[in-house]
């Protein structure tokens, strides 16, 4: 008991972890192409570690050779270091928002093209499907739902979901402002529920890494919601000039409702459609 | 200029707790004090303004990328973890829930012990979960200081206890001198 939390870490532990956490990321990097140099590091830090104590290795340094070697310990750290926590309806002022704000602007459009970025399991292209169907639009877009993830984009791709999580997603629609019954949507399976198919009719999943490609289509509306947050300042403002390459004149940006354009140098070229909901418009004159 | 932070988490009765020390602190508080209070995930964040109105440190959501500066109280928003960068800047993460708090309470400790080494001072408060325990033993072996609510005085004393199971803090200091003790400790 006398003992107990008296254990000293030296600070210069942390100075050699940085160091190692930066070569573990350049090695990931320059053999297999993922960038994560530009992510912060405090997230990656702790996906990092919580590997570590698990895999038996003795420090990041070691682990840097298991990755260089061995392509499963690659893919398992992969998927530790991209985030796939997402739920259908997810900040549900957030959809009300588009049906109120966004929707009377798509209306006008006769064709409608939108990027879900970093779209991660898919919950939320479907979401985004069940809103655009009930406002009459699903037939007139074409959906682009992107991930650099292979495995999550498969799921979101099927579009099948645990049952435990249904009871909170029917409540998160209808604060949404759904206008019918949510399970409308789906069929019950025995633990799992199925997704109407009709909803992903015109969704196109890919593969896109938005920090090492490019442009790879002019769209009306790009959803990339709770990305932004783990890139450091400059590689925001990258992605960021990405969306307005991407985006058409009086396109929509979509987002997460704590990320924000102000310190991105591409500010000047959107407005606001809803500050609260972070939902930003490019202007039509720049 | 004082380089360091005061970091305080609290839970189950937080709010009371954090109105009896914010208001407390004067304006010119030497650091920034940076909180976790465990809230409903679709809760708006009501503590920030209910506090502000009461104190004479500006209290404020802590924004991503945003570095914290004195005479201002910041807190996690619902939902989201909060994380400290090495450059002392806040970070933002929706990753899965840990010891089922998002905001977690170790999560921003942690963080904040690296960034700010032997000048943070830990503070956990009232709570009816483990969290924040593992965050106040990385806290005092990177040389921070640690101050653990008196338990007696805690309206759920889960949390400070489990802080106490696993370290000898700094000082155990009863809820309504919590803020006259970083006053005089903290310069």
């Amino acid at each position: 008991m006398e003992n107990k939390g008296k254990e000293v870490r030296n600070p210069e532990i942390l100075e050699i972890e940085d160091i190692e956490i930066d070569l573990l990321l350049e090695a990931i990097f320059r053999k297999y192409g993922y960038d994560f140099r530009n992510y912060g590091k405090a997230h990656v830090k702790r996906r990092i570690t919580h590997r570590l104590s698990t895999s038996g290795l003795q420090s990041i340094s070691m682990m840097q050779q298991e990755v260089l070697r061995n392509e499963d310990f690659f893919e398992t750290l992969l998927r530790d270091l991209s985030i796939n926590v997402t739920e259908m309806f997810r900040d549900p002022d957030f959809y009300a928002a588009i049906r109120k704000d966004v929707v009377p602007v798509l209306k006008t459009y006769p064709f409608i093209k939108i990027w879900h970025a970093g779209c991660s399991t898919g919950e939320e292209v479907y979401s985004m499907a069940i809103l655009l169907k009930e406002e009459g639009l699903l037939d007139r877009v074409q959906v682009y739902a992107t991930d650099f993830n292979q495995v999550v984009l498969q799921a979101a791709r099927e579009g099948i979901f645990s049952i435990d999580r249904i009871k909170e997603y029917t409540i998160n629609y209808q604060r949404a402002g759904g206008k019918k019954s949510f399970s409308d949507y789906y069929t019950a399976k025995y633990n799992s529920v199925i997704m109407d198919k009709d909803l992903k009719r015109n969704v196109v999943f890919a593969d896109h890494n938005l920090v090492t490609d490019s442009v790879f289509a002019e769209v009306n509306m790009i959803i990339c919601r709770n990305v932004l947050i783990y890139f450091d300042k400059e590689l925001q403002d990258k992605v960021i000039k990405l969306f307005d390459d991407s985006l058409t004149h009086g396109g929509i940006l979509c987002l997460g409702s704590k990320e924000n354009l102000r310190f991105s140098s591409s500010f000047p070229r959107f407005k606001a459609l809803n500050e609260k909901q972070k939902i930003y418009q490019k202007r039509y004159k720049i | 200029m004082h380089p360091g932070a005061v970091v305080i988490g609290a839970s189950a009765g937080g709010m009371d707790a954090l109105a009896e020390i914010i208001p407390k602190l004067p304006k010119t508080f030497p650091v920034p004090v940076i909180i976790v209070q465990h809230i409903s995930p679709l809760s708006d964040n009501y503590i920030a303004t209910y506090l502000d109105k009461m104190s004479k440190v500006n209290v404020v959501e802590a924004e991503e990328k945003v570095k914290p500066v004195k005479g201002k109280a910041y807190i996690a928003p619902p939902n989201y973890h909060l994380l400290i960068e090495r450059d002392k800047s806040f970070s933002l993460a929706t990753f899965e829930r840990v010891s089922f708090a998002r905001p977690s309470i170790d999560v921003m400790f942690e963080t904040a012990a690296e960034a700010f080494g032997i000048w943070l001072t830990g503070v956990i408060l009232t709570g009816a979960n483990h969290d924040g325990a593992r965050g106040m033993e990385y806290i005092q072996a990177l040389g921070g200081k640690t101050v653990v609510q008196d338990p007696e005085t805690a309206e759920v004393d889960t949390m400070p206890k489990s802080a106490l199971e696993r370290i000898t803090p700094t000082a155990v200091v009863p809820l309504k001198e919590i803020a006259g003790w970083l006053i005089k400790n903290i310069k």
